[in-house]
């Protein structure tokens, strides 16, 4: 073996790569908010008392949690259009399709942490007068977002790698603009792992943020 | 004693399931009024309790504060909105078994929440009405102190003062030294006879027999989902009538009056 790695391609390119960076943020942050949001609907559904309601959100769950997500994605850009007569673009595709998997997976985030919370909580709360909803928003959520923050760091960590699979419906973001620098060149060891190193500075203030975050909420255990 | 009372329960009925727990209860409290409740364990004094401010929904029957039923009815169907549930709970302070502080919140915010979040008063004045009934309860110097770190005793003492913040005309104690070391039982029972003095109406669920005689204008022995036994704690607990009654405090052993 005598390859000699050439990074200059990484660097003559990079505005090609931060305009793919831009593109991943784009679908990262919105399907992160929306589907944690979309999560706590779901939670409140699935613990609701009417069986339809609680029926219907556990088939859409388990709909999103158990099938591969990149079925989910190239469905959405393909399928969805014949269903409802109109064509997405590959980004609506893309976001739609995880933001409604994110929301499937925060949900049984938010459904296991409220659950974990003793009932008695809820009955301190309402005892003082509160309404349920001030309950939840005063005494239980704080509390299960605590409990829940390992969890969410993780779905977030996972939505951010996941969307390199929106290269496949050819959302110009950074995976896809790293694939197509490297079959234009043929320097995939280089431009791959620069592709590789963005996604980690990326991600890793945001778990770093996070475990702060975690010590700062445990002080009162 | 021929007053109006401030609380009544008329045929109150709750069943879990198959399980019949409340068998049709007729109960009145008037002002001033100190009623203890005792009964075995699983006799449903607990639930009786718990039903009179709807954290527990009647099966059957009626609850009447002040002269007002609660609830609704509607073609034979009774519902009780949020709002009004809301409303009385705010009039019935309740002190759980178990404390049910807010573990995130301090000491001082747990008793000033009702009063932000429920009365919306001021941080300011609420502060101010909850470090009063914190010096109350003997926790001035626990302000800022965690929940979890204090001892039961504090604890319960601190759930205590989060209920008299409310201004509650009633208060409802569900056995509130039953998770309490020993050596803790004294200081929630010297608040509780603290607050008798000041003439409050109040409910107490107890296995401590000997504090309920001191305590208690009146005392009711539950048993098997009716009030089986009621009178003074003189009638009930040194000469009670009933053989069950009479079993009960048996099996129940020695305290001291």
């Amino acid at each position: 073996m005598n390859y000699v790695p050439d990074f200059s391609i990484v660097t003559d390119n990079w505005i090609v790569l931060m305009r793919g960076l831009w593109v991943t943020i784009q679908i990262w942050i919105p399907s992160i908010v929306i589907g944690l949001a979309g999560g706590f609907l779901l939670a409140q559904a699935r613990l609701a008392r009417s069986k339809v309601i609680r029926g219907t959100s556990l088939v859409y769950v388990e709909l999103f949690r158990d099938t591969p997500v990149l079925i989910q994605l190239i469905w959405f850009f393909y399928a969805f259009p014949i269903l409802i007569g109109v064509q997405l673009s590959p980004y609506a595709a893309a976001l739609l399709g995880l933001t409604l998997n994110t929301s499937a997976y925060a949900s049984e985030i938010f459904r296991g942490g409220i659950r974990s919370i003793h009932r008695g909580q809820m009955e301190g709360a309402l005892a003082i007068g509160m309404t349920r909803a001030q309950a939840m928003r005063r005494v239980i959520l704080p509390q299960v977002v605590k409990r829940m923050l390992p969890a969410f760091t993780n779905r977030t960590i996972e939505v951010a790698k996941m969307s390199s699979l929106a290269s496949v419906i050819s959302v110009h973001e950074l995976m896809y603009q790293g694939r197509l620098l490297s079959s234009t060149y043929y320097r995939p060891f280089e431009i791959l792992t620069a592709v590789a190193f963005i996604y980690f500075v990326l991600i890793y203030p945001g778990t770093f943020l996070a475990g702060r975050l975690e010590k700062h909420l445990a002080r009162s255990n | 004693m021929a007053g109006k009372p401030i609380l009544e329960t008329k045929a109150l009925h709750k069943r879990f399931g198959d399980h019949h727990v409340l068998r049709g209860i007729d109960f009145t409290v008037e002002p001033g009024e100190r009623v203890a409740i005792i009964g075995g364990s699983g006799s449903g004094k607990s639930t009786f309790l718990r039903c009179l401010n709807f954290m527990e929904t009647l099966s059957e029957g009626e609850v009447w504060l002040d002269g007002t039923r609660i609830g609704v009815e509607r073609k034979g169907t009774v519902t009780y909105p949020e709002k009004q549930l809301c409303q009385v709970r705010e009039r019935l302070g309740m002190v759980f078994q178990q404390f049910n502080l807010f573990p995130h919140m301090s000491v001082l915010d747990n008793v000033m929440e009702g009063l932000v979040t429920v009365k919306r008063m001021s941080r300011p004045e609420a502060r101010r009405v909850a470090e009063a009934e914190l010096a109350k309860v003997g926790l001035s110097e626990k302000h800022d102190a965690w929940p979890g770190r204090l001892s039961g005793g504090q604890q319960q003492r601190v759930a205590i003062a989060r209920a008299l913040s409310m201004q509650p005309e009633i208060l409802l104690f569900d056995e509130p030294t039953s998770s309490l070391d020993p050596e803790l039982v004294g200081e929630v029972l010297r608040v509780i006879k603290q607050l008798a003095e000041e003439g409050r109406t109040m409910l107490l669920v107890t296995h401590e027999l000997g504090f309920a005689y001191h305590f208690a204008t009146k005392v009711i022995f539950l048993a098997h989902g009716v009030f089986h036994e009621v009178g003074t704690p003189d009638e009930v607990l040194k000469n009670p009538r009933q053989a069950r009654t009479q079993d009960f405090l048996r099996r129940f052993g020695e305290f001291a009056f």
